[in-house]
């Protein structure tokens, strides 16, 4: 069978040679592409700082940097690993990809306004990576005031501003996805015939439409303050620090949804192909995915609780983040109750999948540790809360989107990978992640505080661990780079579904042509089904 | 899958009938290509909501805190500049209307005529704000290390013009430091909403080129319109402005 697929003669990578093509495009595969190099450099980067915060802390002294150093070294691992890869990552590079032929669309609702996000990234990572050329800033990705505003010296304004000009690249990208959703989809394609992929991007776009803008506001207000002496935030003049955290929380709260929710996508459309089943409760799934993104914005004062805030709305805020639970809990249980009697495959993507279950179910129980009021004082700035989040951005939404990757591969690139590879692979980043964070928890709940360079001899071994296994996930996070590399010239002809999958996507040739489809497609029966049509492969390409 | 997908093509013969040369390739109809403009630009004005409702925000919380400052530095502004832009820009919202309708309605050369009043119209507001700017920088009311809050009465004292002096509950030298925070507001704020202005003027130039080219008609207007919608925006915004910083107790 696999002898006799061939790559098409016309896709989107042939349509049109050299640099320019790519440049000028339109099309949102090509910018899906541009997206997935760009953003894998950032995420080199980061990682880069990743490692030399574990080389620090794998010794109590500081012995491998001074303290200065070390405080930009944290600082612009958050920042570029927040809003340089794990904000655009899954929506710019999948969402981007698979969204029009999800729903049967040529191409996103405004091809140029989504290149112009590209640039738009590009010249943000322009500014803040001139920052740190500069010689970096210092203040932690969140750049609580009035540090940053009159006391640091370090270079906040080139680095805010990247933020605030990436930030539109990530509202045109959300702004883009809703209309298409909205206006693009094919002759019935339904809102409940929409793969939860699409849902969960369409929940994302609100956010993202909804909550940078606060953010580009507030750097504004901070840029003001350090640029023109404006004083909004200066205690000496009765402006209120506390107010930054508020406004600059009301998105980067929000934000977390941004990175997890396409993961939890991801995650159901990798689970329902996998056990070759409809998914389970479907409309659950689905609109589990928008209540995350309301509740997301009412529980940012979490993030506040030490700061000074009345008793009565610390309450409210820790009741809210509870409710979050829900809606997450919804889909784990909806996922676990899909593979339920489902006929489960092993591949890699479904790797990931599993992966993410387990990691973000611990991600998301000790979310509620910190969300109860009492137990946050003891816990609040300590590596519980690193370990924390680290499992949902990392174990949640990195696994999600190399899962996404690993599926999508072959419909982006025509071609597959290893699998005895890439399942090493899986595992290694399952490993190695496991072994870096979960010591974290443990350290962070004996009071080691996040943020400094050394720290007492007795937590040593946990930290060592900790370094230890950021070594392995380092590795795990490599050798993906080099079997995909690989696949694209020798890897076997994928044909247009290898996994057998049900969504629109896959009725087309792979990789695909530059309008998607041949014809305009018309949907005539339910998503996910996979109960009347178990694994029969399509005639249509 | 085999029963997944059917094939069909809304437009079986897509050449049989000429397109309008605005619709572009990706989408089926002008009136699917209109809507999708409509639905992107009304959700960009959201943003552009929650982008200004941060300054919202930190106004509320800071004219709570400080209302006798946020009182006292408000009588610094002028009615006269600020009630005439108010009218200015109410105008340019007409004029700009009425561009709308006449690109309606095939009428190219009012189109351009009501485009290039509401430009100028835009400008008149931009040119009161400079000479508004000018005066808060001459009498160091300007936020940061010149920021003093008495030159204004010391100067109109040595002028020999009356000063009039109202009970306060703050001091001058807590209102040297609270009205900073006003002053603050009021700059970014109203840049902020100049730099809108500015924005909006730039792309009603390439607007009124376009219709001045002929490249509108009765089904295709799309771009005129949503400026338009863009132009009501900031007006709106400045619609809250006005009152919020110019007439803060100015009844008594």
């Amino acid at each position: 069978m696999l002898d006799t697929l061939k790559i098409p003669e016309r896709h989107y990578l042939n349509n049109g040679h050299g640099l320019a093509s790519w440049l000028l495009t339109k099309d949102h595969k090509r910018i899906a592409i541009m997206y997935l190099i760009s953003i894998s450099v950032m995420f080199l980067l980061g990682g880069l700082f990743a490692m030399f915060i574990r080389l620090e802390l794998a010794t109590p002294q500081g012995d491998f940097v001074n303290a200065d150093t070390y405080n930009k070294f944290f600082t612009l691992h958050g920042v570029i690993m927040v809003f340089f890869f794990l904000i655009p990552s899954i929506p710019a590079v999948l969402g981007n990809f698979l969204i029009p032929p999800m729903i049967g669309a040529k191409d996103l609702a405004f091809p140029r306004i989504n290149l112009l996000s590209l640039y738009i990234y590009w010249l943000g990572g322009v500014f803040t990576l001139a920052a740190m050329v500069m010689g970096g800033v210092d203040t932690g990705w969140t750049f609580y005031t009035p540090y940053s505003a009159t006391a640091t010296n370090t270079h906040v304004i080139p680095t805010a501003l990247g933020i605030f000009i990436a930030g539109f690249s990530s509202i045109l990208t959300g702004l883009n996805f809703i209309v298409t959703i909205h206006r693009m989809r094919a002759p019935g394609m339904t809102w409940f015939r929409l793969p939860l992929f699409v849902w969960a991007h369409y929940a994302t776009s609100l956010v993202q439409v909804l909550g940078t803008p606060v953010i580009a506001i507030t750097i504004v207000m901070l840029f003001v303050e350090n640029a023109f002496g404006f004083g909004i935030f200066d205690p000496a003049r009765g402006g209120d620090p506390v107010l930054f955290q508020h406004l600059f929380w009301f998105y980067s709260h929000p934000a977390v949804y941004i990175m997890i929710l396409p993961a939890l996508g991801v995650i159901s459309e990798l689970i329902s192909t996998f056990s070759k089943k409809m998914i389970f409760g479907y409309s659950f799934v689905a609109f589990s995915s928008l209540a995350i993104a309301v509740f997301g914005f009412i529980v940012w004062a979490h993030h506040m609780f030490v700061a000074g805030m009345s008793t009565y709305s610390a309450m409210v805020f820790s009741f809210l983040s509870f409710s979050v639970a829900i809606p997450s809990a919804v889909k784990v249980f909806n996922w676990t109750a899909t593979l339920y009697k489902g006929a489960i495959s092993f591949e890699t993507p479904m790797l990931y999948a599993y992966g993410f279950m387990g990691l973000f179910l611990i991600g998301g129980l000790t979310g509620l540790f910190l969300a109860t009021l009492g137990m946050d004082i003891h816990l609040h700035d300590t590596y519980f809360v690193v370990a924390h989040f680290h499992y949902i951005m990392v174990g949640g939404a990195i696994m999600g989107y190399l899962g996404g990757l690993h599926f999508w591969w072959p419909k982006m690139t025509g071609r597959m990978y290893s699998e005895f590879f890439s399942r090493i692979a899986a595992i290694l980043v399952f490993v190695g992640f496991n072994l870096t964070f979960f010591p974290q928890f443990v350290v962070g709940y004996l009071g080691m505080p996040r943020r400094y360079h050394s720290y007492p001899d007795e937590m040593q071994v946990l930290n060592v661990m900790s370094s230890a296994g950021a070594s392995v996930l380092g590795l795990g996070y490599a050798l993906p780079v080099i079997y995909l590399l690989y696949s694209l010239k020798k890897g076997a002809v994928a044909g247009p579904n290898p996994f057998a999958a049900s969504g629109l996507e896959w009725h087309t040739q792979s990789p695909p042509l530059t309008e998607n489809f041949i014809e305009v497609p018309e949907v005539v029966s339910e998503p996910y089904e996979y109960e009347h049509a178990v694994a029969k492969e399509s005639h249509l390409v | 899958m085999s029963n997944t997908v059917a094939h069909a093509d809304p437009h079986a013969h897509p050449h049989a009938h000429a397109h309008h040369p605005a619709l572009q390739h990706h989408f089926d109809t002008m009136s699917q290509q209109k809507e999708a403009a409509v639905i992107g630009m009304w959700v960009f004005l959201l943003t552009e909501i929650l982008f200004f409702g941060g300054l919202f925000v930190a106004y509320m919380i800071y004219r709570v805190w400080y209302f006798d400052a946020f009182a006292e530095a408000s009588r610094r502004l002028s009615l006269f500049w600020g009630g005439l832009n108010t009218a200015v820009l109410i105008g340019s919202s007409l004029t700009m209307a009425l561009a709308v309708r006449a690109a309606q309605t095939n009428n190219r050369k009012w189109t351009v005529n009501w485009l290039v009043l509401t430009m100028l119209l835009g400008c008149v507001f931009l040119g009161v704000k400079v000479i508004e700017y000018e005066d808060k920088f001459a009498n160091y009311e300007v936020p940061g290390a010149n920021y003093n809050w008495v030159y204004h009465e010391q100067h109109a004292a040595a002028e020999g013009h009356a000063v009039e002096h109202r009970p306060l509950s703050q001091t001058p030298e807590q209102l040297q430091r609270t009205t900073q925070l006003y002053f603050s507001l009021y700059f970014t704020m109203t840049g902020l909403h100049a730099l809108h202005m500015i924005i909006g003027v730039g792309l009603m130039l390439v607007i009124t080129w376009m219709a001045w080219k002929g490249k509108f008609d009765a089904e295709y207007y799309t771009p005129v319109e949503m400026s338009g919608l863009y132009w009501h925006f900031v007006d709106i915004v400045w619609i809250f402005l006005f009152p919020l910083l110019y007439l803060v107790e100015r009844h008594t």
